[in-house]
């Protein structure tokens, strides 16, 4: 059942674009029934798997026979987590578009289209076909961005589209080597996991492919299409961006680079490991530095892939089980910051500027905006009772015996967290002038509607059920990195 | 001697007689029939009478297929050869189509006609065992194409870009029958099979080498390959568009099958190597050679067109670029690599010109921004140009991807694994650069508005039908490649 998210994606996608000659207005009704009916089948199709965390396989069949490549669909545990955060994600990001009009039927067909390759990434077992959702993926980020998009849009689809397409080009040459030394026999994940390579070899392929994925993972340096991507994409895609594609980058890195190549990690976990540590404090440090509300987002999803790379880098199981569950807690976190920010403030106050935020007086013109706002600019924070805590905890203490000095600065990364976002809810919500309120700039804001609202209470639901219950989502992660797929992996962490 | 059978003869080349058929047929009824009528009626015609030809030709193939000819004779036919005759019918089917409707040209009769003569060409290449039949087929079909690229009214240009493809041209084809002439020299036979057994002694021998870089470079230049790509932005920019398809599909689709049994049947003993030391002369470098050369000048001189045919024309450069790293393979896997390629790529070049076609018939010029808003102006031009340039640019779920893929395995598989590694690096490398100017391409079909003053743009309903079953074939051999190459194993 879960296979069907990604055909209901696309089929979604072809309605969608099917009625934007006809009938734009019922566009935004079919997103919502596919991406809702994505995270139904998600949780549905989860709870009857078979093997539960472990591996299930739900689609196997001969693909392109010469090569042995397979249309070949399972999940794991890992998967039903992202997957879940999929479905969460596209959820909330077509109720955040509710008020889209221009183009409406093609902005959710790229829509759908992205969504439905994000389910594809996270369902494949076999090496091509997950290649081939990763790259389906780039195209309809460019056209979300550059046609819908706002600050410099057209220079950000473009550079986001380029580094994705030069982050998979190296990825694509880790994997048909790895394939070529496995014999062209098989690109099946397990079957080529279960025959590594030379040492020697995987030490390069290795740092190719993890850093090839990486790269969409935010990793410093190559994190700078990041910001400027997020910055211009429009509400549903920017929350897509940081709260799922962002992480197709790093359930590679997790997925591919380490079950292929268990050994190359040793002498690139120092690396990995600091560059993880420099991203987090980068990431906030600048946050504290910018203007715009958006980038201050933007950059703290830098800062907060840096906990789920650096939970990677330590390939312990309690980093690994950390960097997963991140993965889920940063999804849903920024898709709701970048919610308020895109959807909420920009679309009624028309700047993103923080003093020119501040005379809007939000907090007590629109009392709801401010709330979700603080909600969860504290769940970003990492509060405990919000799933950001447990998770960023665990990379910490999973990452503690590896690199204590990287924990230390991703501590320090922390504290400069708590000093942007306190900055930036004081800024924009805090400090206009009370007779001023939503007066000043001569328009009344449209009040906060109903699908902002379900949206909202769906995101910080989420983040609130795992942040208070972890177990509902480590039940799933922990059988997963015991399957054998990881076996290498925990040897080699183990010794 | 052997008193010739002409029957038997004729049997064996019933495709070619339909098709000469066809082209005395139609160059009778223009001249004689059609005079009173108006050009977009005349060409309709030709283009009708033509597309009935070639089908008729397919037919005809598939149900008599000649039996395959001794190892002696002059032609061959084989399982792969029959698959690209029949590919090669079916990408100058859809070129053909373009003309229906279009005043492009006064000479309709005589379009069709060495139109006709130059797919005729083309068969008889992929089918030569002989190197004389291979040099000849090769002539008739380049000398056609010659002629077809200047037949443009719309263009001034047009006969000056003819003239200088037909000089690089009989240059690359005098080089070509001069290095023949040397193989012929040193083995004594024309037969490919006969070569093969005897070429291996001469391996040391400078005239073999003088030999095969000359005969090299004929091949380069039917495929565009830098340095003999010279040609190609003139003839892409101003060729009449189905002229320019068939040179941009049918003739590539050739010319890689048959540069491929060339090198991997006729001079299989002298490979050499292409992955580094220890260096070893042979084909195999002088192929990457070229194929490095032809992506790197390729893609990075498209990135500076402005001219939509012209950019079009460096990224095929480009692209023979990547056909040439597959062509690196092993026989098997580099022939169904290649076929699977080109065959997508010229599907989806012949759709790009069916689309340009419109948009020059509307008056529109073939820079880069009148394409602007055409998704306004024309949904259907703008999702089939779409997909045919996401598919150049290699995006899966099309068929460009798979045929990058299967090109760079199959150069995977010669040898050690890794050994060509490199070549697929720097083809991958390079398409990340490909990305940019497809993207380019695009930016103005999907995303700007149209100019305010702009109007819908009529499409006639013969190129819609054209272009929408190039698209969806793009798309579901994307997806299925099984359907164009079988479900077999090798």
């Amino acid at each position: 059942m879960l296979a069907w998210t990604l055909y209901l994606s696309f089929g979604a996608a072809v309605a969608s674009f099917a009625s934007a000659r006809c009938c734009p207005a019922v566009a935004r009704w079919i997103a919502l029934l596919g991406s809702v009916g994505g995270l139904v089948l998600g949780i549905v199709g989860a709870l009857t798997l078979p093997a539960g965390g472990g591996l299930n396989t739900l689609v196997q069949v001969p693909w392109i026979p010469w090569l042995h490549a397979e249309y070949h669909l399972a999940a794991d545990g890992i998967s039903v987590v992202l997957v879940w955060l999929t479905g969460l994600a596209a959820t909330a990001g077509v109720l955040f578009s509710w008020n889209l009009k221009h183009r409406a039927g093609e902005f959710f067909g790229w829509y759908l289209v992205l969504v439905g390759a994000v389910y594809g990434v996270f369902l494949s077992w076999d090496l091509l076909l997950l290649f081939v959702f990763y790259e389906i993926a780039i195209v309809p980020k460019y056209f979300l961005i550059a046609i819908w998009g706002s600050t410099r849009r057209e220079y950000g689809a473009m550079k986001l589209a380029l580094y994705s397409f030069a982050g998979s080009a190296a990825v694509l040459v880790g994997l048909v080597a790895a394939y070529a030394l496995g014999g062209a026999t098989s690109f099946n994940l397990s079957t080529l996991a279960a025959q590594p390579v030379a040492e020697s070899v995987q030490h390069g392929l290795f740092a190719l492919v993890f850093v090839g994925f990486a790269v969409l993972a935010g990793l410093w340096p190559f994190h700078t299409w990041a910001p400027t991507g997020h910055v211009a994409a429009p509400t549903a895609a920017s929350m897509m961006l940081a709260g799922v594609i962002m992480k197709l980058g790093a359930y590679g890195c997790l997925r591919v680079a380490m079950t292929l190549f268990p050994a190359g990690l040793a002498p690139w976990a120092g690396v990995f490991g600091a560059l993880a540590g420099i991203g987090i404090l980068w990431g906030a440090v600048v946050a504290l530095r910018q203007t715009d509300f958006k980038f201050v987002i933007g950059y703290s999803s830098v800062s907060h892939m840096g906990f789920v790379l650096l939970g990677l880098a330590s390939a312990t199981t309690l980093g690994l089980t950390g960097a997963v569950l991140q993965m889920f807690s940063h999804g849903v976190i920024a898709g709701l910051l970048f919610a308020v920010v895109g959807r909420m403030v920009y679309d009624r106050c028309h700047t993103r500027n923080l003093d020119e935020l501040s005379g809007f007086a939000l907090a007590r013109v629109l009392p709801w905006i401010a709330v979700t706002f603080v909600i969860a600019a504290l769940a970003s924070m990492g509060l405990p009772g919000f799933s950001g805590f447990v998770a960023e905890l665990k990379v910490l203490t999973g990452a503690w015996n590896r690199f204590p000095g990287w924990v230390a600065v991703a501590g320090l990364g922390l504290i400069a967290g708590v000093a942007y976002t306190l900055r930036a809810i004081q800024r924009v919500f805090f400090s206009g002038e009370p007779e001023t309120a939503g007066t000043a700039p001569g328009h009344a804001l449209e009040p906060v509607s109903l699908p902002e609202k379900l949206g909202t209470v769906l995101l910080v639901a989420a983040t609130l059920v795992v942040g208070l219950y972890p177990r509902l989502l480590l039940d799933w992660i922990l059988p997963a990195l015991q399957t054998p797929l990881f076996a290498e992996l925990r040897r080699r962490a183990g010794g | 001697m052997t008193p010739v059978d002409y029957l038997e003869l004729a049997l064996t080349f019933s495709t070619e007689l339909v098709l000469l058929v066809t082209l005395g047929l139609v160059l009778f009824l223009d001249l004689r029939g059609w005079l009173g009528s108006t050009l977009a009626v005349r060409s309709q015609r030709g283009a009708t009478l033509t597309a009935v030809g070639l089908v008729l030709a397919g037919g005809v193939l598939l149900t008599f297929p000649p039996v395959a000819d001794a190892p002696a004779g002059s032609f061959v036919l084989t399982q792969t050869t029959l698959w690209v005759k029949l590919a090669l019918l079916g990408l100058s089917l859809a070129s053909v189509l373009l003309l229906a409707g279009s005043e492009i040209t006064e000479h309709v009769g005589e379009f069709c006609a060495l139109f006709l003569l130059a797919t005729e060409g083309l068969l008889l290449m992929v089918g030569a065992e002989n190197l004389l039949m291979l040099f000849v087929a090769l002539e008739l079909s380049s000398l056609s194409l010659y002629a077809l690229t200047a037949l443009n009214r719309r263009h001034p240009d047009a006969s000056e870009a003819a003239l200088k493809y037909f000089l690089i041209g009989s240059t690359a084809a005098a080089g070509t029958l001069f290095g023949l002439s040397l193989l012929y020299g040193l083995t004594g036979t024309l037969q490919f099979s006969l070569l093969t057994a005897r070429i291996g002694s001469h391996i040391g021998d400078p005239l073999l080498w003088a030999g095969l870089a000359l005969t090299l470079a004929g091949f380069a230049f039917k495929v565009a390959a830098v340095p003999f790509h010279t040609w190609a932005p003139d003839v892409y920019q101003v060729a009449p568009g189905p002229a320019a398809a068939l040179v941009a599909a049918g003739s590539k689709l050739a010319g890689f099958l048959v540069l491929l049994r060339l090198l991997h049947a006729g001079l299989a003993p002298i490979p050499g190597t292409a992955s580094g030391l220890p260096f070893q002369s042979g084909w195999m470098p002088a192929v990457a050679l070229l194929a490095v050369a032809s992506m790197a000048v390729g893609n990075l001189a498209a990135l500076a067109q402005t001219r939509v045919r012209r950019l079009l024309a460096w990224s095929a450069i480009a692209q023979a670029g990547y056909a040439l790293v597959g062509i690196l393979g092993p026989t098997t896997d580099a022939t169904l690599a290649v076929q699977y390629f080109a065959f997508t790529y010229g599907l989806a070049v012949v759709g790009l010109f069916g689309v340009l076609e419109a948009l020059a018939a509307a008056g529109e010029s073939d820079e880069i921004s009148s394409l602007a808003g055409l998704w306004r102006r024309s949904p259907l031009l703008a999702v089939c140009f779409t997909t045919f340039v996401l598919s150049l640019a290699g995006i899966p779920p099309l068929a460009g991807f798979l045929g990058k893929f299967f090109l760079f395995v199959a150069a995977l598989k010669r040898g050690q694994p890794l050994d060509h590694l490199w070549l697929v690096a720097v083809a991958l490398g390079f398409s990340v650069v490909s990305l940019y100017y497809y993207l380019k391409l695009l930016k103005p079909v999907l995303v700007a508005d149209p100019a305010p003053e702009v109007r819908p743009l009529p499409v006639p309903r013969l190129l819609a039908l054209t272009l929408v079953v190039l698209a969806a074939a793009v798309l579901v051999l994307g997806i299925f490649p099984t359907l164009l190459l079988g479900s077999g194993t090798l």
